[in-house]
């Protein structure tokens, strides 16, 4: 067993494939016993029998001579270390396919030359590169078999998967010719097929570069565990993304609070940086309440807190998923519970669309709408392969039964999410018409958003006084006056924030509906939530209309009439929004004022006319 | 200015040491009760400090669990002992004897017979009796052809038993933790782990493990191919040879009656590693007595021992 050089070896994760017979267990055979790294009691196995029963770990298996499950084998070069997951080349088991590739830096698909790249084998290749493994090496093997000169089977085979390389668009595709018999360049390199410079298996394995681990990324940190011993409060987990490091600012999701790494831990004492895929035990600069779950995450670059995901899946389960389904979702260090909203397609085993699809069978992949009870911070699978991965539990047999690749990552709280179908509208015997026309009324909205202390209340107190003098029923939802009762019972979390908006966004729309001028003064700091409010409004035919009250942080903390800036400075108060919690401007809103270049009564007067004008 | 502190290097020995922490805690995180395996071996004293680098300055969040058989190496017993009290964890050690008193289990009968079979009677009867739902051990895939097939996260039914042929995928590091009261896990953080990677690492952190895995004199005697050693557990038999006094040391530690010594003068890491690379045996042939077919560990896994 060759050890030497250990302490600079990286460690390669290999997923092997292959359709069944095309000799993969006897290459991993040979593979291990020509690097020297199988004991003697091993060797003898080989001898008495076929290579494969090195690989071939259980007894169903010998006694059905078929590979049933992932197995893994370990072997090493000077180099490098290697983890091998051996999985089954039968279709049943392309769950096993998928569970290899999700680890896997590199793909190995072993090819009998002789009968060229199957359809099962192509699947294979889709799989991997699907769950993100996009170097492959295709082991083209049994080429003892070939008449000698004859090396057109070979090339046939190379220009198959250039075609299915440049289709799919994987950044490697390395054909070697091999025979796992006679061991030709396994190890050893042959000139069999006198065509062939390239390297030897071992040797391209070597060289392959390891699945990069998004270091350039933006930072991910989920929370695993919290580390308490006395005073010390530390934050342990896995870097997922990124760099983490030592005094850079950061922000916790989904409270969205921001705050600064204090100092990073090991065991063996404080570090400066860590990158993933390694641990550490990280204390923030301030005294948040972080728990499991969580996530520490770059301030640039946010990854969405979401209820609703796009995703694909691979269907692992016996019992096919159906819409409107539940399910228990595992993301990162978080567990949650998921419907199955919408399927939008399916794929069969052949790589068929289905457009139809009512359900998603074993072994298909899908893309459909999942909803979600609490949030998951996630980013796309291409983006980051750890927050953007997940694993669907079935709730009544506990089953893996999906393994889950976002697409999409939306903050989703919907105007139409209801939480009791059965209720229906009931309608009044007034159309709006009518109502509007009796009352000489005009409904709308009029939505201020800003920083706490950009002005909002000045204007919106303001604009309301002057509406109701000229007889007109206008009604001012304040911010701080909603939170006690209405919203009383919320938080300011980020989820607590959305649902405040959303909240607000009902009653204005009925106060709209009703013929009344809705005027809502929230610093509503998502756009998400915001834009949520407006749908509601779209979808029944109100006039909304958002005013993003603009003035710069500086000013804000400055005029601070109700003293929150003070407070957030003094460290009295956490999550104050510009400070600690991010704000979202407006992109186009239909109103936009500056303060520091126009005075109150200025904007006033512009909302006036503008309200006037929709009558 | 401070003093430059250090970015840890990924390297095979730091990638496979955060996958196990992580494992760690995330058994932690999302049983009820779990318990680690201790038993005194290399292993699991590599387990031992991947605990506490996953769970210091706080004290662990699992006790610490060791199955005997009452015929242990003393100096496994010593060793396990004062390691941990020196960790200041605490231990429960479950006895055979103790089943066997109450009935549980009966000791095997025959010249050959074992006390190791007993053992999984114990161990279930001890995770019954705290409530386990996750035991952790520090079992490697590479040490037996049918581990190579077990998940980092291998369930079990309310009987302890293992079933090959239905075990729940393990997608990225992801792991389903959702078990029913009564229903359980073996956690293995050490999957991924060689024996090399094990030795290498007891040796960068400077690990202390018991004497008998280093070169001493012993009085041992050849049963076929097993070199075991001359104790009260094992019954002479007509085809051994005679009893002589040799430099052995231990590959794998189980208890006297079961495990094979080997011929060696490695006295320090640096030697084991150098004799490990000229092996030419895996851990388990030649040093288990209770493998006497393939399949044997294999069934006894599907039974619920370890
Ligand atoms: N001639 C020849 N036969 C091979 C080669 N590799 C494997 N085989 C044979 O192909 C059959 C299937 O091999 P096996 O490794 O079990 O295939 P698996 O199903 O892909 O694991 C066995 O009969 C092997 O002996 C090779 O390189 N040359």
């Amino acid at each position: 067993m060759p050890n030497r050089g250990y302490n600079h070896q990286d460690l390669l994760r290999v997923v092997i494939g292959g359709s069944v017979d095309h000799g993969k267990s006897s290459l991993i055979g040979r593979l291990l016993l020509d690097s020297e790294d199988l004991y003697s009691d091993q060797v003898a196995e080989v001898s008495t029998g076929e290579l494969a029963f090195v690989t071939d770990g259980l007894r169903d298996e010998r006694e059905m001579g078929l590979t049933i499950d992932v197995a893994h084998r370990y072997f090493s070069t000077p180099q490098r270390g290697f983890v091998l997951a051996d999985t089954p080349g039968h279709l049943r088991y392309t769950r096993n396919m998928v569970t290899g590739a999700s680890k896997a830096d590199l793909l190995v698909l072993v090819v009998d030359v002789t009968a060229g790249l199957t359809e099962q084998s192509r699947r294979h290749i889709q799989l991997a590169h699907l769950l993100g493994v996009d170097q492959v090496i295709i082991a083209a093997n049994k080429i003892d078999l070939l008449e000698p000169g004859d090396d057109a089977p070979f090339h046939e085979l190379v220009s198959v998967v250039d075609e299915l390389s440049g289709r799919l668009e994987l950044a490697s595709a390395l054909v070697i010719p091999v025979s796992a018999v006679d061991g030709d360049n396994v190890v050893l390199r042959s000139t069999r097929i006198a065509s062939y410079h390239g390297p030897t298996l071992v040797e391209a394995l070597e060289q392959v570069p390891p699945r990069e681990h998004a270091e350039r990324h933006p930072l991910r940190f989920p929370v695993q565990w919290i580390v308490r011993q006395g005073t010390y409060r530390g934050l342990a987990g896995q870097v997922s993304g990124g760099l983490l490091k030592s005094g850079d600012e950061v922000t916790v999701l989904p409270s969205g609070e921001h705050t600064r790494i204090a100092r990073i831990d090991h065991f063996d004492g404080e570090i400066d940086a860590v990158r993933g895929p390694l641990e550490a035990t990280v204390v923030l600069e301030d005294h948040l309440d972080v728990s499991r779950g969580d996530m520490i995450v770059s301030r640039d670059h946010l990854p969405v807190a979401a209820r609703e995901v796009e995703a694909t899946l691979v269907w692992l389960g016996e019992d096919p998923l159906t819409a409107g389904r539940r399910y228990l979702l595992k993301h990162t260090t978080r567990r949650v519970r998921a419907t199955a909203r919408e399927l939008h397609y399916a794929y069969d085993v052949d790589g068929e669309q289905r457009g139809d699809a009512v359900e998603l069978r074993t072994n298909e992949v899908g893309r459909v709408t999942l909803r979600l009870a609490t949030p998951v911070v996630a980013d796309p699978y291409e983006r980051n392969q750890t927050t953007g991965a997940f694993i669907l539990i079935d709730e009544l047999s506990h089953d893996t039964v999906a393994a889950g690749l976002v697409r999409e990552a939306r903050v989703g709280v919907t105007e139409d999410e209801q939480r009791s179908p059965d209720v229906v509208w009931h309608r009044g015997k007034l159309d709006r018409t009518e109502r509007w026309g009796h009352l000489g009324a005009t409904g709308a909205t009029i939505w201020l958003t800003g920083l706490p202390a950009s002005g909002k209340s000045t204007i919106s107190t303001a604009l309301e006084q002057a509406l109701v003098q000229r007889g007109r029923l206008a009604y001012l939802l304040d911010g701080d006056n909603v939170r006690h009762g209405l919203s009383g019972d919320l938080g300011f979390d980020a989820a607590s924030r959305a649902e405040n908006v959303r909240r607000v966004g009902h009653v204005a729309r009925f106060f709209a509906d009703a013929g009344g001028i809705a005027i809502v003064a929230l610093v509503s700091p998502f756009r998400a939530d915001r834009d949520l409010a407006r749908r509601l409004h779209d979808k029944a035919g109100l006039p909304f209309i958002e005013v993003f009250v603009d003035t710069p942080l500086e000013e804000c903390a400055r005029r601070d009439p109700k003293g929150l800036y003070a407070r957030s400075k003094a460290g009295r108060m956490s999550g104050l929004t510009g400070q600690q919690t991010p704000y979202e401007p407006p992109v186009s809103p239909e109103v936009h004022i500056e303060t520091l270049r126009q005075s109150a009564a200025e904007s006033v007067d512009g909302l006036l006319a503008l309200i006037d004008a929709l009558a | 200015m401070t003093a430059t502190r250090r970015t840890p290097e990924v390297s095979r020995r730091s990638v496979l040491e955060a996958e196990a922490i992580h494992v760690l805690r995330e058994v932690a995180a999302e049983f009820e009760r779990p318990v680690l395996l201790f038993s005194g071996g290399k292993d699991s004293v590599v387990l031992l400090r991947l605990a506490e680098k996953a769970f210091r300055p706080a004290r662990f969040p699992f006790p610490l669990l060791s199955v005997e058989t009452g015929q242990e190496f003393p100096e496994v017993t010593e060793f396990r002992d004062r390691k941990a009290a020196a960790l200041g964890e605490q231990l429960i050690v479950a006895k055979v004897q103790d089943s066997i008193d109450a009935g549980r289990t009966a000791e095997e009968k025959g010249r050959r017979a074992t006390r190791n079979r007993l053992q999984t009677v114990t161990l279930l009867d001890a995770l019954a009796e705290h409530g386990f739902d996750a035991a952790i051990g520090g079992a490697r895939r590479d040490d037996e052809r049918s581990r190579a097939k077990e998940r980092v996260l291998s369930f079990r039914d309310e009987w302890g038993q293992w079933d090959p042929r239905h075990q729940r995928p393990e997608l990225w590091s992801l792991y389903n933790t959702v078990v029913r009261r009564g229903e359980s896990v073996r956690a293995f953080p050490l999957s991924n782990w060689t024996e090399i990677d094990v030795w290498r690492y007891v040796e960068a952190e400077g690990l202390d493990v018991p004497s008998i895995y280093f070169a001493h004199r012993r009085r041992v005697f050849e049963r076929g191919q097993l070199v075991l050693a001359e104790s009260p557990y094992l019954a002479r038999e007509s085809g051994d040879s005679a009893v002589t006094e040799e430099s052995v040391r231990y590959r794998t530690i189980g208890d006297l009656a079961v495990t094979g010594a080997i011929r060696s003068e490695a006295s320090t890491i640096d030697e084991v590693l150098d004799e490990l690379a000229r092996a030419r045996w895996t851990e388990r042939a030649r040093t288990r007595a209770d493998d006497d077919s393939p399949s044997s560990l294999e069934d006894r896994k599907r039974e619920g021992y370890f």
